[in-house]
């Protein structure tokens, strides 16, 4: 049993990875309706970005974390401006197109500025990478533990500020409404914008916590795209929470069957074989987990 | 000083063109009715002043030309369109589409404050404010509209056929409060109506639309015992 919670914990940790980016992609597709399959790269690309602070330019590891959110923060957002709204007429196929195009950019980009060579950035956690307490036979690493908190706190954060902030309701009111929104007098676009800004500060995130547990090259997180990708849907793309919860499954699902299958099945199929559940999953639940279903009277 | 003149607009959707020269002119503190069949151009007209269409000739508002101006814009310079079908966002709760109103204004203190002032006109939709606004039925839904317009202290309130689908005393509810803003606190109404006769009962000018141009104007009163308007629009 013990052995059960050790991959459960583990599992935890990845799953936190995943749900910061999964949340992005919620985020983005409830803002502008479509997918946006370079999410991961924006987080690798600026992975790199705190990487090259911390290496090149003798920043300590806060600072560079701080600092690489806001330069997410700007390139999200003229990421929307540049490129997305002008596109946004076009239709959404063009749009989607448009973002699989910046996924191979981005990544030629990061090889070519970086070299493709494998580099290492260092865990945002305080603690060795051995440490590690024991709680009823279960070993709780703690660099795993402050990945999982942080992730929580982004996530935590996230949801107060859609909850409770003036500027989080109108982006929520923009997001389901914008003919409503500009009528009432709200700035739709610079609201989307905003919101391209906060997708790419969570996938910064997300890529600055995967690289302290992966190697950072730069196809680092296209394997995290993907279960995130997964964990979106599973908890219905357009719920947030559904989303988090959806990534912590499958975090968790992937640690117990490399755990219990892998003696049988190798690691080469855990990646179908969770993609597999996933796609039994929806059809049973076509919406996702959590998929809304909005009451509307006419 | 009129607060809104349109001068010999235009507008068009793709080729089809739906205004062909519509001039209009709503005095500050009046209530204006714009009536006339389905396709006459009425909602065309609404749209074109709040700029969610395009349009060719004058539009000036406080003296201020905003023809081609983005709606966002023309909203924060206090016009306040209730759109047809309302555009009420059904996910988000009665208290968060009230608030909403208040984007363009900066004191958040002064929002919650007037949007309390504005559900308390609506006492039936005031009780529900936690609740799912698409689960309000069709009276609420155009009360919580209008509510929801106020809080943005507009100087020109354009309502567009705001009885549409409504039981009737759920009509004479809403009427009620418009008549309220418009006689006690002279907020200017700009109408757009089917139910010519509860229009023309809340307001003191009115304008005639068939396909695209005014085909009548006047006040209210006199329109009212106009017998072709009669004809045509009172069914008596």
């Amino acid at each position: 049993m013990s052995e059960f919670f050790q991959y459960v914990v583990v599992g935890l940790a990845n799953g936190g990875v995943y749900a910061t980016l999964a949340l992005a992609l919620v985020l983005i597709h409830r803002a502008t309706g479509i997918v946006n399959f370079a999410q991961g790269e924006m987080g690798m690309f600026c992975t790199f970005i705190a990487w090259s602070l911390i290496t090149h330019h003798g920043l300590p590891y806060w600072p560079a974390f701080f600092l690489t959110l806001l330069i997410a923060f700007a390139g999200g957002a003229a990421t929307y401006k540049v490129v997305i709204q002008p596109l946004s007429r076009t239709g959404e196929l063009t749009v989607v197109m448009a973002t699989i195009a910046l996924l191979i950019i981005l990544n030629g980009l990061a090889g070519w500025i970086w070299s493709p060579e494998v580099k290492f950035l260092r865990s945002p956690s305080p603690f060795a990478p051995g440490d590690h307490f024991e709680v009823g036979g279960v070993i709780v690493n703690k660099q795993d533990l402050t990945v999982i908190v942080i992730s929580l706190i982004c996530v935590a954060l996230v949801f107060l500020f859609f909850r409770f902030t003036r500027l989080g309701l109108q982006m929520r009111a923009s997001a389901v409404g914008p003919a409503t929104s500009r009528l009432l007098g709200i700035r739709v676009a610079m609201m989307l914008s905003i919101g391209w800004g906060l997708a790419a500060v969570l996938s910064a995130v997300s890529g600055m916590l995967a690289a302290s547990q992966l190697e950072l090259d730069p196809n680092f997180m296209l394997i995290v795209l993907t279960y995130a990708f997964a964990a979106a849907v599973l908890g219905g793309i357009d719920s947030p929470i559904g989303s988090v919860v959806g990534a912590f499954i499958i975090g968790i699902g992937i640690s117990l069957l490399s755990g219990y299958a892998s003696s049988f099945l190798g690691t080469e199929l855990q990646l179908p074989l969770a993609l597999a559940v996933l796609m039994l999953v929806l059809i049973v639940r076509p919406a996702g987990l959590f998929g809304q279903v909005v009451v509307r009277r006419v | 000083m009129a607060l809104l003149e349109l001068e010999n607009v235009e507008a068009r959707y793709g080729p089809i063109r739906a205004l062909h020269g519509v001039s209009i002119t709503v005095e500050e503190g009046q209530a204006v009715s714009l009536l006339g069949a389905n396709g006459a151009g009425k909602t065309t007209t609404l749209r074109s002043i709040s700029g969610t269409v395009r349009t060719t000739g004058e539009i000036a508002f406080a003296s201020k030309r905003i023809a081609g101006r983005a709606p966002e814009s023309i909203a924060r310079l206090g016009i306040a369109h209730v759109p047809e079908g309302r555009g009420i966002y059904a996910e988000l709760t009665v208290w968060e589409n009230v608030l909403l109103g208040g984007s363009i204004r900066r004191q958040r203190r002064a929002v919650k404050r007037d949007a309390e002032a504005a559900l308390g006109h609506f006492p039936r939709i005031a009780s529900r404010r936690k609740q799912q606004a698409g689960t309000l039925s069709g009276g609420e839904q155009q009360m919580l509209a209008l509510a929801r317009a106020l809080v943005a202290r507009p100087r020109l309130l354009m309502l567009d056929e705001p009885s549409l689908g409504l039981a009737p005393t759920a009509v004479q509810e809403f009427y009620r409060v418009v008549r309220l803003l418009n006689q006690q606190e002279g907020l200017t109404v700009l109408l757009v109506e089917q139910n010519a006769r509860i229009a023309l009962a809340s307001t003191q000018q009115a304008y005639v639309l068939e396909v695209g141009r005014v085909a009548m104007s006047g006040s209210s009163e006199d329109l009212s015992r106009d017998e072709g308007v009669r004809a045509s629009y009172l069914g008596y």
